[in-house]
């Protein structure tokens, strides 16, 4: 298993960077993630589509359908992918320390 | 897309120049983009399957048990004793060359380990040199090869490069069923702990929640609730989608991704729209909450653990039979193996529909019908009402998605439907559709983004059918009923033929159906509006 290192922060990762541990996840880990989808500096709009996949995260064990991303948090899906340049699974749930989806998706 | 990623100039430059090396020498590189992660460990051992500890197949040295040779010849022999069918591939190639080029992962590499007739070879030898008399004796003069690391290191390249689309398999004068070979290559390699990550994780997600995506049930309800205030919000009726309703006359099983990913979604939002029309007392399952079944991917044990919960859920909640939704593999699952696998599901009747009265004979059986075959039969007796003007901004085609049409046969009855949904509909040339469909290149757990270029490579024969209609018909929609098609065509088409989009079939017949008592429609499932009505303001 990678380690990924940034700072102080030193956590497990899979082959994409994702976090195998979500549990341990907090907003200077988040901050330090979102280096490696080349975003460095998280502004308000991140925050809100972090923070919100976290929420639904915690709720549901798994992040949520596309479409209800978008609609809850007004980001149609163009700008998600401004936001995040690997889109909402790669991009945005990496950074919220959610699982990857696998699957016929 | 990775950057890395060869331009389509380049990657469409293929170089069918063979190797200079004798092919029974073991020759593998395995190249970035060409492979996929290995599985997580803890999945494996959650099914109780042997786990490699992690490992990369570029390492080296793999992480394989000591006695790894006699674990698969010991499986491989049990496995010829088992199944005659494998027994008979492995005896009656005459290797006559005719699946050579078929295979859309040949046609997009040019690697001749890619044919079928090379790629079945690779196991193929080290049945000759263990199992035969005259391989015994003569080793390579009688096409044996012995089973080493570099062997294996083929088996694990190649036939994760096979997407068991069974093209090959319509044009083999012997039926050889080039799926199954890859099958029990899969499962032999699985014997000492070699899988992929992408197949692995979705099968202790299966087992654990009932569906790939590890969606719990107050998940599933969530994102159903949410589909049905959307479509609310379209069409102004609010629709009934009940969830675990025992006594139900039928249970509907979708693939996971209806329910998470886009553009499966809209199909969901169709299925919704289409049952809430003609009063179907039907029912949703948090636990049969999944169509598809990687099992397919692995081993028949898996197809068979993993399956166990469509008939067992559908005694529980006492329906009369099963519809099925717009699932690829999941048809092969269904239609060839749950019977004699899980059933006989004796408990169950003879799906007819409530609405028609048509009794589906063919799913005698299995008691497990096609949705597109419900929904063609009930346009046929004129139940429901399109209106098709409503997918004018439409111009589409369809693809037959593999298994669906290879293992079920399943031929006019998307096509009826699409072309009473749709005013414009062409088709691709006449050898890339129906039983001669070409794949995705990206089914059997194979899509991922690791392994893109292959994906790509092996999608381009689909690509380029496309690329035809879309420029002599200006085609901007590509149909599809599968679940893996619409995850994984729209980055193919995004990088072979931008400008088309993908959608399933009943997403056009919920764009086009007319419900009584909604609201004027104004856009489609999508939120797009309609043709006409372009100054509707976008959700």
């Amino acid at each position: 298993m990678a380690i990924f290192e940034h700072g102080d922060i030193k956590i497990e990762v899979d082959e994409d960077g994702f976090m195998q541990e979500p549990e341990q996840w907090n907003e200077d880990i988040a901050k330090a993630l979102a280096t490696t989808e080349g975003v460095d500096d998280l502004t308000e709009e991140h925050w809100k589509l972090v923070n919100y996949l976290r929420e639904y995260y915690l709720k549901f064990g798994i992040a949520p359908m596309i479409r209800k991303l978008c609609k809850e948090t007004g980001f149609p899906l163009k700008k998600v992918y401004e936001l995040f340049p690997s889109g909402p699974a790669k991009g945005a749930c990496k950074v919220a320390g959610l699982a990857k989806p696998t699957g016929c998706v | 897309m990775a950057e890395e990623t060869p331009k389509p100039e380049e990657l469409a430059r293929v170089d069918l120049k063979p190797p200079k090396s004798d092919w029974m020498d073991p020759t593998v590189e395995f190249r970035k983009g060409t492979w996929n992660y290995t599985a997580v460990p803890d999945t494996q051992k959650y099914l109780d399957l042997p786990a490699a500890p992690k490992w990369a197949p570029t390492d080296d040295d793999w992480p394989l048990p000591e006695n790894w040779q006699e674990i698969i010849l010991t499986g491989m022999k049990e496995r010829l004793d088992k199944y005659r069918s494998f027994r008979i591939f492995m005896d009656i190639c005459v290797r006559c060359g005719a699946c050579a080029d078929k295979c859309h992962f040949f046609i997009g590499s040019g690697d001749p380990k890619n044919m079928p007739v090379l790629r079945a070879e690779l196991l193929r030898s080290v049945y000759r040199h263990d199992f035969t008399t005259a391989g015994k004796i003569l080793g390579k003069l009688a096409g044996g090869r012995k089973l080493t690391v570099g062997v294996l290191k083929e088996w694990f390249y190649y036939f994760f490069q096979c997407t068991e689309c069974r093209r090959c398999s319509v044009f083999c004068p012997y039926g050889i069923d080039t799926a199954e070979i890859t099958m029990f290559a899969r499962e032999l390699l699985s014997l000492i702990g070699l899988g992929i990550e992408w197949i692995c994780t979705p099968l202790s997600n299966c087992f654990r929640t009932g569906n790939h995506l590890g969606i719990q049930p107050h998940g599933f309800k969530d994102s159903i609730e949410f589909a049905v205030d959307e479509l609310e919000e379209i069409t102004g009726i609010r629709v009934d989608a009940p969830i675990n309703k025992k006594g139900a006359e039928i249970l509907f099983v979708a693939p996971s991704a209806d329910y998470f990913a886009s553009p499966h979604y809209y199909t969901l939002l169709g299925y919704l729209a289409l049952f809430h029309e003609i009063g179907l007392d039907y029912t949703w399952s948090t636990y049969a909450s999944e169509g598809g079944n990687f099992g397919l991917f692995h081993s028949h044990e898996m197809i068979k653990r993993l399956n166990a919960k469509i008939y067992a859920e559908a005694k529980r909640l006492g329906v009369k039979w099963i519809l099925g939704g717009e699932c690829g593999h999941m048809w092969r699952v269904m239609h060839q193996y749950m019977d004699t696998m899980n059933g006989p599901a004796d408990f169950l009747e003879v799906p007819k529909s409530p609405i028609t009265g048509t009794v589906f004979e063919n799913a005698a059986s299995t008691k497990m019908t096609h949705i597109c075959e419900f929904t063609a039969d009930l346009l046929k007796n004129e139940k429901i009402k399109l209106d098709p003007s409503r997918n004018d901004h439409w111009i589409s085609t369809f693809h037959d998605s593999c298994n669906p049409s290879r293992a079920l046969g399943l031929l006019e009855e998307p096509r009826y439907c699409i072309k009473r949904a749709c005013n414009n509909f062409y088709e691709m040339p006449e050898n890339t559709i129906r039983e001669q469909t070409f794949c995705c290149g990206s089914g059997a757990g194979l899509g991922t983004d690791e392994n893109m270029e292959m994906r790509l490579r092996g999608g381009l024969p689909r690509a380029n059918a496309v690329k035809y209609v879309h420029e002599k018909h200006d085609v901007n929609v590509l149909l599809c009923i599968c679940a893996i098609d619409k995850a994984t065509l729209p980055p193919l088409l995004e990088y072979w033929v931008p400008g088309v989009e993908v959608a399933g079939v009943h997403e056009m017949v919920g764009n086009a159906l007319i419900m009584e008592g909604a609201t004027k429609r104004t856009t489609d499932l999508r939120g797009q509006p309609l043709k006409g009505m372009e100054d509707t303001e976008d959700v």
